[in-house]
């Protein structure tokens, strides 16, 4: 890899941009997954429980 | 077998010990593909160093009309057989594509400046583009506001079927219309415009992009399927509780009594 050049900004930019879109989009996936599957544990237990 | 694949529980069942694979091979794909567009790709002899830019921007692109696709193909699976996984699939789908379409649009647009002088103009391509992203939005938007799934997944079915009508418009409206956005140089008669040392790491990041929006949709289904048993469960404990706390008698036939 050489010098960027003067269009420097706008190459790191769109990757910069991309980098921090797609982390959010892996970010959002994994909490979700994640708070989902707590839900599903504390009523799966509530029902354990009654039974 | 397809059927048998596809039922919700079987889905949980055979994607769970895949994911971690995809992800991986995701994750090596993509440092390969990054270290050719930094380090083995040489510079453009027009756009120079700004072509760069193109190994991230191809490869959004092609994923914002590759979710919109499989969207409408799940939209008839909805509407057609009316199969629960469809409708997943769908939604789960929905905010991965209109990530890539957003990167797509931005990426473009900082490849647009130093290239054409201009951030944006209202080109057919990039009009189009930016048609898909405000229909990816709108379908998301709606799925927040139809609180029950099975109301909600017919209602979209149908709204991403007429939304597909943008797909063919993107692809062709570099050779219908006059436009800044240059035409096809990957999937065009004659083969490719690209040198192969260029072009093939230009491929390499497509298919990396492509198995990280796979592995992000199995991803978000198996979430999606998740979320829908904890609203059963939720529905059904509403329901036990508010059984419990009904009286016994009718009140009508408890004044009767008395």
């Amino acid at each position: 890899m050489t010098s960027l050049g003067p269009h420097a900004s706008f190459i790191l930019g769109a990757y910069a941009f991309t980098a921090l879109v797609i982390g959010i989009l892996i970010w959002r996936s994994l909490s979700d997954h994640r708070a989902q599957k707590r839900a599903l544990a504390i009523l799966q237990g509530d029902a354990g429980e009654r039974a | 077998m397809w059927t048998r694949l596809a039922h919700p529980g079987h889905f949980l069942r055979w994607t769970g010990p895949v994911m971690p694979w995809l992800a991986g091979l995701s994750a090596a794909l993509l440092a390969v593909g990054l270290y050719l567009t930094w380090f083995v790709v040489p510079p453009d002899y027009q756009q120079g160093e700004t072509v760069r830019i193109m190994y991230i921007h191809v490869p959004a692109a092609w994923l914002g009309v590759f979710f919109y696709g499989s969207m409408a193909l799940s939209a008839i699976g909805t509407l057609v057989w009316r199969h629960p996984l469809a409708d997943v699939a769908q939604r789960a789908a929905a905010p991965i594509g209109a990530a890539f379409t957003l990167i797509c649009l931005v990426t473009g647009s900082l490849w647009g400046k130093p290239m054409w002088g201009t951030y944006w103009v209202w080109d057919a391509r990039l009009t189009s583009m930016l048609v898909l992203f405000l229909i990816y939005c709108g379908i998301i938007a709606l799925w927040r506001t139809i609180e029950d799934p099975n109301r909600a997944a017919r209602a979209i079915a149908i709204l991403t079927l007429v939304g597909a009508v943008n797909l063919p418009i993107i692809k062709f409206s570099v050779n219908w219309w006059s436009t800044l956005h240059q035409p096809a140089s990957i999937m065009r008669m004659g083969g490719s415009s690209i040198d192969p040392s260029m072009l093939y790491p230009l491929i390499e990041m497509i298919l990396a992009f492509t198995l990280l929006g796979i592995t992000l949709h199995l991803y978000a289904m198996r979430t999606e399927i998740l979320r829908r048993r904890v609203r059963a469960l939720t529905i059904r404990e509403a329901e036990r509780l508010d059984a419990d706390l009904r009286p016994s008698r009718p009140i009508g036939h408890a004044i009767q009594g008395l």
